[in-house]
């Protein structure tokens, strides 16, 4: 029976305003809670609701990056992942690179199908799905918002600009997730116990021989720019008076 | 030589507006020569809006049945079949350029810059991340090819008093067939597009539900405006998703943008940060939303919006 492969990335969790380093060298990151990346979360329990209906007989979650990801993997195992596997990497890790570890585990693995969020919240970069499928040569279904299974295709309702669109897909393949695809599972403290006895497997990036010398450098971080302070108004009149004297109405 | 080809984004023989965005983007790296590619079943009509772009030398028509609907597993193969000599290759981050890109670099063996935002340097942009909390500067080799897409947000669409040659190319790349479209939702609702709209009135959480959300579209049909929500208004199904606005919906920069029942939250405000002016109406004078907008208004939006029509006339 078949394999579902989900990629978690640990980021700063959604709820926390990051702010830029006063010397421009990055973002204050120090102490501030971490979580799994609430996009891969949707994929993990997409993946868990697949296995749960009978469709997939194991549900893996990997992660590329420092120790502390694990943390996440464990909560990923809490969820219900039934094993784990990370890669260690210390410095930061650009989307090919991740992709090219990803198709590593792909050949190790063999899934069916590999779940990803459709991006990341903190570089917000929207390409590691699109791009493993493309070094794996399989199809690619994006911000997911539906997926159906049946035998060797999916089909896949898909948020774009102009609404939602349909796509049937061969399996194997890349599913990337939007956020309405499914309300991922609150994790219970039992399973918390549970998942500290599943497997967690770690692996040295040399030991895949991937290529992850970085193609950018980030020469600055800065604070977006601030919006000029505003007004208040009082009530309607003088709301539809002002955008009228600002030649807005 | 610096060579820019610019993927074009177009549905039913119209070419979309984001594509006008990616050629100003274009025309900041300096001394480039712009081409833009359509990839269509038919390619006529959107070749020749492509090629009245200023700034446009040249417009690649590349024609196959298999085009016919934007599938990035199919258009990839066939851009990178004729990326040999361009040394950036350009796409719109809207839902188009965001599928298709990524996929065009990683088979290129380059990696991505998403969101470019400004251009520095022929291999230097500037890009937001964490929602826009903060602006990168990045920097790519020049002895690579660049890919990127470009936050349409962040510049206006070029003229369109130009005369570029059309060019038909055969499209010889092998194609797939593990990917295909089914169908799309057309929501053909008359009223002006969110992402090109100089006005834009949106909803949250706050309307309460699908019929309490009428009163935002009343209030837009009286501005001419286009519809917008949060996300919140999206997930309890009060509007379709393709209104949302933020950190993974929109991201629009209208002249006016009224938000009513918003909170303000900050991956909803990454969306809005480029609209001119921003007005928030809301009943807690406390919401975020009134860090950012230059006009506000404290009130039940039940009260305000009935009042608000009837003063608009
Ligand atoms: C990964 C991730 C991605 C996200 N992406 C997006 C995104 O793209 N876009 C987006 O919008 N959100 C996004 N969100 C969600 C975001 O964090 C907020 O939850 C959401 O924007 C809140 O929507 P809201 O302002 O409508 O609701 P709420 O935060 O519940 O705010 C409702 C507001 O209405 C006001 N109100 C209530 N009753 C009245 C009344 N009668 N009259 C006037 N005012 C009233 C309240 O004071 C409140 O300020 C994302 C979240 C995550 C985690």
């Amino acid at each position: 029976m078949s394999k579902i492969l989900v990629a978690l990335k640990r980021v700063v969790d959604a709820n926390i305003r990051v702010r830029v380093k006063p010397d421009g060298s990055g973002v204050a990151t120090e102490g501030v809670k971490m979580s799994i990346n609430p996009f891969d979360e949707i994929a993990l329990e997409e993946a868990l609701r697949i296995k749960e209906k009978g469709a997939a007989a194991e549900v893996v979650v990997a992660s590329v990056g420092p120790d502390d990801a694990q943390q996440q993997l464990r909560t990923g195992l809490a969820m219900g992942a039934d094993r784990a596997i990370h890669v260690r990497a210390d410095q930061p890790i650009e989307p090919l690179a991740v992709a090219r570890v990803l198709l590593k585990l792909i050949e190790r693995e063999q899934p069916k199908i590999v779940l990803l969020g459709k991006q990341a919240i903190d570089d917000d970069n929207n390409q590691t799905g699109q791009m493993l499928a493309a070094l794996w040569n399989r199809p690619q279904a994006t911000f997911a918002s539906k997926v159906e299974l049946s035998g060797d295709t999916a089909r896949v309702s898909r948020e774009v600009d102009t609404g939602l669109e349909t796509i049937e897909i061969d399996l194997p393949a890349v599913i990337t997730t939007d956020l309405r695809l499914n309300e991922p599972r609150y994790v219970k403290l039992p399973e918390i116990m549970k998942a500290k006895k599943k497997p967690l497997e770690t692996l040295a990036l040399d030991e895949l021989g991937v290529d992850i010398t970085p193609q950018f450098k980030v020469l600055n971080y800065a604070p977006p720019p601030a919006r000029q302070k505003g007004i208040m108004v009082k009530d309607v009149a003088e709301l539809v008076a002002t955008l009228k004297q600002r030649g807005l109405l | 030589m610096t060579k820019v080809l610019v993927i074009a984004e177009h549905a039913n023989g119209k070419l979309n507006p984001a594509t006008a965005k990616c050629v100003t983007c274009a025309s900041q790296i300096e001394g480039a020569e712009i081409h833009v590619a359509v990839l269509a079943a038919d390619a006529t009509e959107v070749a020749a809006q492509a090629a009245q772009l200023t700034g446009v030398a040249r417009v690649l028509k590349i024609e196959h049945s298999a085009n016919a609907e934007p599938l990035a597993a199919v258009l990839a193969p066939q851009i990178v079949a004729i990326a040999g000599e361009y040394t950036h290759l350009l796409g719109p981050s809207t839902t188009f350029g965001k599928d298709l890109m990524p996929r065009v670099a990683a088979l290129l063996g380059v990696g991505q810059i998403s969101d470019i935002m400004a251009v520095e340097g022929p291999y230097r942009f500037r890009r937001p991340i964490y929602a826009g909390n903060a602006i990168v500067t990045v920097e790519a080799a020049s002895d690579r090819k660049l890919v990127g897409t470009v936050r349409t947000a962040s510049f206006q669409a070029t003229a369109n008093d130009g005369h570029a040659e059309i060019v038909a190319v055969e499209s010889t790349a092998e194609l797939p067939t593990h990917t295909r479209f089914v169908e799309r939702s057309a929501a053909a609702t008359g009223r002006p597009d969110l992402q090109t709209a100089a006005r834009v009135v949106s909803g949250g959480r706050a309307l309460g539900s699908a019929e309490g959300f009428q009163a935002i579209y009343r209030l837009a049909d009286k501005l001419g405006a286009a519809v917008g929500a949060s996300r919140a208004a999206v997930d309890a199904g009060y509007v379709p998703n393709d209104l949302q606005v933020g950190q993974t919906g929109k991201i629009i920069a209208p002249e006016l943008y009224i938000a009513v029942g918003i909170s303000g939250a900050i991956q909803h405000l990454t969306g809005i940060k480029d609209a001119r002016t921003i007005v928030a109406i809301n009943k807690d004078p406390e919401a975020p939303i009134f860090e950012v907008a230059d006009v506000g208004l404290v009130g039940d939006l039940f009260e305000i919006l009935p009042e608000l029509e009837r003063q608009l006339g």
